[in-house]
C-alpha cells in the first residue's frame, strides 16, 4: 500500500463554519497498524476532524496527506483515494435493503464480482456475529444489530484506514464487546490503521495505541495512551482523563 | 350495463392513453431531474427549484390557453396541425405533470437522511452512484410523485378541453365527456362516466398501496 509510511499526516488542519472555528491547527500522524484515539467532550471538533480525514469535507486550513497522497492536489483522484478508506458514522443508518445487501453495498460500488461479494460479506457478518441475520430487513433489527451491520459494512471493504465515530455509543456491553473484538481483529490481521473518535475514556484506553485530546477545536495533547492517561502533560488533559472535567 | 358501453370504453381508453403517456414522459424526465436537484447543491439550484415549484402551482386552464394559442392556426406552431389531436393533449398534460413529478421528486430525494448520503460517499460512491442510491432510498416518495401526476392528469378537464376540443370518437376524455353529458342533461351517462373515473383512480391507488406495502415495509 504505502510502503510503511504514515497513513495520515495532518499538519495544521483547521475548519470553519461561517464565523465559528470548529477546528484549529490540528497536527498529528497515524502509522500503519495503529489505533489512534481522538478523545474529547461533545462539541470539541472530533466529528469535524473525522469528516476531514474521511474526505467528506475539505479543510479550510492546513495540509493533509492520506496514504501518501495529498487528496486536494490537482492531480489527485479523490474517489480512488476515498475508496481506500471507510467510515462508521456516529448515527447508524442502513439502506432500504437486507443486512447482507447493506454489507455488500460498498463492494457493489467497486464493481466486485458476485462470488467475491458473497464470500466477503459472509466473513464480515461472521466477524460481528450476524451471519444468521444476513437476510433480515432493517426494520427487524435492534439498535445494537444495526450498529454491527454498519461496522461490518466498513470492515468488508478491508480499508487501509478505518475511521470510527463514536461507533459503540448507546450500545450495551455485549454489543460493545463484539464490536471492539472485531476492530482488534481487523488491526491484527492487517497493517491497516484505525482512527477512533470517542468521548468514552474507557474505550479509548482499551483500544487505542496512541491518543489525542481535543478540546474547543484544539488538539491539546497527543501521546501513547498509557502516558496520556497516567502522566498527562497539560492540566486540561489531566482534568479530562481523571473524570473531573464536566462535559 | 352502462359502464360496458363501447362509447364509454373508448373514452376511458383514450383518457388512459393520453394521461398514461404524458405521465410516463414526465416521469422519464422529471424523476432524474428531481433527483439531480434534490441531491446536488450547485449555482442556481435554489432558483431552479423555485421555478419548478412555481410551475407546480400553474393553473391548468392557463397552461391550456397558452398551448391553444401556440398551436392554433395563427400561432407559431400552427403549421403542425396538432390542435384538437390526442398528441397535443398529451403534450399539454406533459407540461402540467412534469413540474408535479419533478417537484415531488426533489422533496422525496432531499428528505433522504443526510447521514445516508455521507455513508454512501464514505463507502466509495461516485456522484452518479450517490444519486442512484438516493433515488433508490426515495422510492416510496418518487412512486407517490408519479401517482400524484397520474391522478392530476386523469382529473384534469380545462386544459384538455381547450386543446382537444372534446371531439366525439377522437379527443373526448372521461372528464370532458362528463362536462358534455351534464350540459346535455344526460345525467345518468355523466354519472356512469364519473363512477368509471372513480373506479380507475381506485384501482391505480390500490395497486400503489399494495406495491408500497410489499416493497417498503
Amino acid at each position: 500500500m504505502m510502503g510503511g509510511g504514515p497513513v495520515v499526516v495532518a499538519d495544521g488542519l483547521g475548519q470553519r463554519y461561517g464565523a465559528f472555528s470548529a477546528l484549529r491547527a490540528a497536527s498529528f500522524s497515524v502509522q500503519p497498524g495503529e489505533i489512534f484515539g481522538i478523545m474529547g467532550p461533545s462539541g470539541a471538533g472530533k466529528t469535524t476532524l473525522l469528516r476531514i480525514l474521511g474526505l467528506l469535507d475539505r479543510p479550510a486550513e492546513g495540509r493533509l496527506e492520506i496514504l501518501g497522497q495529498d487528496p486536494y492536489a490537482p492531480s489527485a483522484d479523490l474517489l480512488s483515494l476515498r475508496r481506500r478508506l471507510a467510515t462508521v458514522h456516529q448515527r447508524s443508518a442502513l439502506l432500504r435493503r437486507t443486512v447482507a445487501q447493506n454489507v455488500a453495498y460498498g463492494l457493489e460500488l467497486r464493481g466486485a464480482p458476485g462470488e467475491e461479494i458473497e464470500a466477503r460479506v459472509g466473513d464480515a457478518l461472521a466477524a460481528v456475529g450476524l451471519l444468521d441475520r444476513s437476510q433480515a430487513k432493517r426494520r427487524t433489527l435492534s439498535g445494537g444489530e444495526i450498529q454491527r451491520v454498519c461496522v461490518a459494512r466498513a470492515l468488508v471493504l478491508e480499508p487501509e484506514l478505518l475511521l470510527l465515530d463514536e461507533f459503540t455509543a448507546n450500545l450495551d456491553p455485549a454489543n460493545v464487546g463484539i464490536l471492539e473484538k472485531a476492530i482488534r481483529q481487523f488491526v491484527s490481521h492487517d497493517s491497516h490503521a484505525v482512527v477512533l473518535v470517542t468521548h468514552n475514556l474507557f474505550q479509548a484506553r482499551r483500544l487505542a495505541t496512541r491518543v489525542g485530546f481535543l478540546l474547543g477545536g484544539s488538539l491539546i495533547e497527543v501521546g501513547p495512551t498509557e502516558q496520556v492517561f497516567r502522566e498527562p502533560q497539560d492540566p486540561r488533559t489531566a482534568s479530562f482523563v481523571s473524570g473531573e472535567m464536566i462535559y | 350495463m352502462a359502464l360496458l358501453d363501447p362509447e364509454i370504453i373508448e373514452i376511458a381508453v383514450l383518457s388512459l392513453y393520453v394521461t398514461g403517456t404524458a405521465t410516463a414522459l414526465s416521469a422519464l424526465i422529471g424523476v432524474p431531474l428531481g433527483t439531480f436537484l434534490g441531491t446536488r447543491g450547485f449555482f442556481g439550484h435554489r432558483a431552479a427549484t423555485t421555478l419548478i415549484y412555481t410551475l407546480y402551482g400553474f393553473p391548468p386552464i392557463v397552461a391550456g390557453l397558452v398551448m391553444y394559442l401556440l398551436f392554433s392556426r395563427m400561432g407559431p406552431f400552427g403549421a403542425t396541425n396538432l390542435l384538437f389531436t390526442p398528441s397535443l393533449m398529451i403534450l399539454t398534460q406533459f407540461v402540467l405533470i412534469l413540474p408535479v413529478i419533478t417537484g415531488l421528486t426533489i422533496a422525496a430525494t432531499a428528505e433522504v437522511d443526510r447521514t445516508l448520503k455521507d455513508i454512501s460517499l464514505s463507502l466509495g460512491a461516485s456522484n452518479r452512484q450517490l444519486r442512484a442510491t438516493v433515488l433508490r432510498e426515495a422510492r416510496p416518495g418518487v412512486l407517490a410523485a408519479i401517482m400524484v401526476g397520474l391522478g392530476q392528469g386523469l382529473s384534469e378537464v380545462g386544459a384538455v378541453y381547450l386543446v382537444g376540443g372534446n371531439i366525439e370518437g377522437s379527443t373526448r376524455t372521461l372528464t370532458t365527456a362528463i362536462l358534455q353529458a351534464i350540459r346535455n342533461g344526460e345525467f345518468s351517462f355523466g354519472a356512469a362516466l364519473g363512477i368509471l373515473l372513480f373506479l380507475i383512480a381506485l384501482a391505480i391507488y390500490a395497486a400503489l398501496e399494495w406495491f408500497q406495502r410489499r416493497e417498503f415495509e
